[in-house]
């Protein structure tokens, strides 16, 4: 097991560095249903990190106690090394934390642009109505949010659909546009949620190759939840394995592959 | 134009010509591009630093005079200075079609000999770097885009912005170097080497020399007055020799301003935005846009659509008169006014059409159709006849006398004669001087007196003096009666139907035509959603009987329409098949620039071909695919084969009598 400080190189030789977040024993209940029992992992800062299990495993509900959404019976949640309260939304936000949702969560009359945008709320200052003169400091926030924002359209390659709204696009665009508008908030760690769920195989390669950029360009450490386990293992440097709430498995992408557990998990078991 | 004639003496490369703009037209915007969702701006005077940086850099890095630079990419602003940069260092540009796959680029970059190589991106340096251990010669890669390259191995990938640096850092000790060979550059130096597509065989590399270009552009700019002040939008491959003489060779010559898209896709968006003065496009983007306005009205209110219909309706009449300059009624003139403020004007912004003087399309054969609708709307569109071979121009089209069925009169400076096969022979100050290390195809295509055979059949019309070209001089054949068989003039027909995006003939030798037929997606897509038709891919909508009998009777509609001609009645289709996949360059089955390779075509679907001529009702047909990045599937169709309406030959009827 690697201290909390050390860094390791990856098998591509990428070098990640220490803990950013750490879960300690969490367990999470909805009255009798135990969603997650007994889960310890950590997430090392600039790492893709991905959670992988079958349905039901407890991906979903792991991810929300990631973003703090849920709020764990029992254990800790470490967030550069201190305990985390628990927090509202744009609390979570603030410290740098941003995601996407599997069933895709954008504003579906605004135009691409206008809802990226709405992911460099943190960053505006200046009140209701200002904004609405849109005169001197309104003005000039914008121009700055918006140089923010046009890097990111070049970066996913939307460039052609700034001015569409979103109720228009073809799903596969709307998940690209979702992660720019988490991207839109500069986060220090991002959450995707399925980010490859219902995608053709074109899709999917061009999400992929969009993950790998933005954790190489930006240096954003990544966790990720996806079922697809060909995406999952070239994409990730390390995975988690769940299996009805419990962690069944965690490493690298080949570790992980011939872990026995992980094995029966996903094949199934012979009972003779 | 006195300014020009002045600057002429001694503007004998691009390097003297852009020195000469940076002086002249210092503050001019050179080049546009959008980034980051802002037209960003580079004057001529900026345009000469950025190029000189580079060209010391080239020179920093070991580039020799007399070298090769391949230069692959989109059209960006970088890409246009790397060529003249390349030039001004005494070595070769050789630019390349970006969409080729890397088996295709291994051969040009092999033929040359490329020590240098200047990419776009990740993409493209991805292809090079596929297929660098096949390339003896090559050193050193430039990229431009430093995304997704951070992880590569730098010892031969250098960042376009670093080369710069690196030249602005070596300014002094460098400069006179590169004085020094900009000195040497003449009318007789190699201006570029553009690989031409080939329908047949391995591309050959055309070389230009500066007098090819620089007279070419300077004769075709006067022909059209055009001036400093225009604006282009370069969004052709920059492959392709067109492209290189409007946003390179006119741009230099003229000092205009190249307006470069934000991306592919964008192209439609940016071309409103920078109203082009001078335009040039391939017949399927005009074709596309027209779809798409038509498409786009149906949904358009009951007024607007009415107005649109009624004042269109009056366009056609009078539209095309007027720009001519023909004598037209006051009355209609004033509702032609009328029609301008309510329908033309906002269309022709919409289309990014508001500022057009002059527009050329080129390549293909334009539908006489659409050519009149732009023109009735007051877009001064034209057609040229050219290769790559005359540096684009053979024939253009002067103002006044355009017409759809002619490629015009000769260019200025351009001889012409066609020998008694038919054939059209050219000799002008842009004959190519030659194919590079390929003697004996220099020697079979350009005589010693300098007349080159282009290969098509074409005939000058009493009359007018305009040409007219009948088909490739090659694919025209006899049929089993002894008619003659000319594909291309059917084919044509059938692809002036928005709903055929493709259309191939065959029948050379036989005693009668049959033909495959690519739909268009959109137009055919649309239609199918209109009339509740349910599709989950273009082999199924291809195969939709309901869509069968619309193309057949466009097929009948044809055959009437070529059954009219005594010549080519023999040329009627008597049955076609709706192709179960679009024909693509990547299957070899088209050229880059969308040409077909009917040898290919004809060997791939032998078996289809056979069904067709054998009677069968319906054939079975395995085909294979590639993919963009280069790997190889499979797609299995079963195809309905049609019986078209076939007319009797009237005429020889008539004649018989």
């Amino acid at each position: 097991m690697l201290d909390n400080s050390e860094s390791y190189v990856t098998e591509d030789g990428r070098t990640i560095g220490g803990v950013v977040m750490e879960m300690k024993n969490i367990t999470l209940r909805f009255g009798g249903v135990v969603a997650i029992q007994d889960i310890s992992f950590d997430i090392r800062e600039g790492e893709i990190r991905a959670i992988i299990g079958p349905n039901g495993a407890g991906k979903s509900s792991m991810l929300n106690v990631i973003s703090g959404f849920y709020v764990p019976q029992e254990g800790e949640v470490l967030f550069h090394g201190k305990k985390r309260p628990p927090m509202r939304p744009y609390e979570v936000a603030r410290q740098g934390i941003a995601r996407t949702f599997q069933n895709i969560a954008l504003f579906e009359g605004m135009s691409v642009l206008d809802n990226v945008m709405t992911g460099r709320l943190n960053y505006m200052k200046t009140g209701l109505f200002s904004q609405a003169l849109w005169k001197g400091k309104a003005e000039a926030e914008e121009t700055e949010n918006r140089e923010v924002v046009e890097r990111i359209i070049d970066f996913l390659e939307i460039q052609h659909i700034r001015k569409t709204p979103v109720a228009r696009l073809p799903y596969g665009l709307k998940k690209r546009v979702e992660l720019a508008r988490a991207l839109a908030a500069e986060p220090k760690l991002l959450l995707l949620d399925e980010p490859m769920a219902g995608m053709n195989v074109e899709e999917k390669e061009d999400m992929s190759r969009f993950i790998l950029d933005v954790n190489d360009e930006f240096g954003t450490t990544i966790a990720l939840i996806e079922h697809d386990m060909g995406v999952v293992m070239d994409l990730s440097d390390r995975v988690v394995v769940m299996d009805y709430g419990k962690k069944i498995g965690d490493g690298t992408p080949n570790e992980v592959r011939n872990n026995q557990d992980v094995i029966d998990a996903y094949l199934g078991v012979s009972h003779d | 134009m006195a300014q020009m004639q002045t600057g002429a003496q001694g503007m004998q490369s691009l390097p003297a010509l852009l020195q000469r703009n940076a002086a002249q037209f210092a503050n001019a915007p050179a080049y546009r591009e959008k980034e980051f969702g802002i037209w960003q701006c580079w004057t001529w005077s900026e345009t000469a630093k950025e190029i000189e940086a580079l060209a010391l850099g080239l020179i920093n890095l070991g580039v020799k005079e007399g070298d090769f630079v391949a230069i692959i990419g989109r059209n960006r602003p970088y890409l246009y200075w790397s060529m003249v940069a390349a030039q001004a260092v005494g070595a070769v540009p050789v630019p390349l079609y970006q969409d080729a796959v890397a088996e295709e680029m291994a051969y040009v970059l092999g033929h040359c000999g490329a020590r240098f190589v200047i990419v776009g991106d990740q993409e493209q340096a991805d292809k090079v770097i596929e297929i660098q251990d096949q390339l003896h010669q090559f050193e050193h890669m430039i990229y431009l885009d430093p995304r997704g390259m951070r992880k590569y191995d730098h010892t031969q990938l250098h960042q376009f912005s670093h080369i710069q640096d690196q030249g602005r850092a070596a300014h002094d000790e460098l400069i006179g170097e590169l004085n020094k060979r900009q000195a040497k550059l003449d009318y007789d130096s190699t201006c570029v080497m553009l690989y031409t597509s080939g329908t047949t065989g391995k591309p050959k590399g055309v070389v230009l020399s500066n007098r090819n270009v620089i007279q070419s552009a300077k004769n075709s700019a006067e022909f059209d007055h055009l001036t400093q002040g225009e604006n282009i939008l370069s969004y052709l491959p920059m492959a392709w020799v067109g492209d290189f003489i409007f946003s390179i060779g006119q741009a230099y010559w003229c000092g205009f301003c190249v307006n470069c898209p934000e991306s592919q896709d964008t192209m439609m968006t940016d071309l409103r935005e920078i109203g082009p003065t001078y335009f040039f496009a391939p017949p399927r983007v005009f074709e596309g846009q027209l779809t798409n306005v038509m498409i786009r009205m149906e949904d358009a209110g009951a007024l607007k659509r009415k107005m649109f219909h009624h004042f269109l309706a009056h366009a056609k009449k009078v539209g095309g008169n007027i720009l001519d300059g023909k004598p037209v009624g006051l009355m209609d003139r004033l509702k032609y006014t009328l029609g301008n403020v309510l329908v033309y004007g906002p269309l022709k912004d919409t289309l990014g059409y508001g500022r057009i003087r002059v527009g050329y399309t080129a390549g293909e054969a334009i539908g006489p159709e659409i050519f009149d609708f732009y023109r009735s709307l007051g877009i001064n569109l034209k057609q040229l006849y050219g290769q790559t071979e005359a540096t684009v121009f053979i024939t253009v089209q002067p103002d006044g006398e355009v017409r759809a069925d002619t490629v015009g009169v000769p260019a200025p400076e351009v001889e012409i004669k066609i020998d008694d096969n038919g054939e059209i022979h050219y000799r002008s100050p842009g004959t190519f001087v030659e194919y590079f290390n390929n003697p004996e195809s220099t020697a079979s295509t350009k005589d010693a007196e300098g007349w080159v055979a282009t290969g098509d059949a074409g005939f000058f019309e009493e009359g007018s003096g305009h040409l007219r070209i009948i088909d490739r001089a090659k694919d025209v054949g006899k049929m089993a009666d002894g008619s003659m068989f000319a594909p291309k003039y059917v084919e044509n027909k059938l692809k002036f139907y928005p709903d055929i995006l493709e259309a191939v003939l065959f029948g050379n030798g036989r005693d009668r035509c049959v033909a495959f037929i690519n739909i268009d997606l959109t137009a055919v897509g649309n239609w199918a959603e209109r009339n509740n038709i349910a599709y989950a891919s273009y082999q199924e909508l291809a195969g939709h009987p309901k869509v069968l009998e619309t193309i057949r009777s466009h097929v009948s509609a044809v055959n009437k329409s070529v059954a009219e001609d005594p010549m080519l009645s023999g040329c009627q289709v008597h049955r076609f098949v709706v192709l179960h996949k679009e024909l693509d360059a990547d299957d070899g089955e088209m050229t880059r620039t969308r040409k077909v390779r009917r040898r290919i075509v004809e060997e791939k679907f032998d078996d289809i071909i056979t069904a067709l001529y054998d009677g069968s009702e319906k054939v079975s047909t395995v085909t294979e695919v590639t993919y963009e990045d280069g790997r190889k599937g499979s797609i299995k169709a079963t195809l309905t084969i049609v019986d078209a309406e076939v007319k009797p030959a009237a005429v020889h009827k008539v004649a018989a009598e």
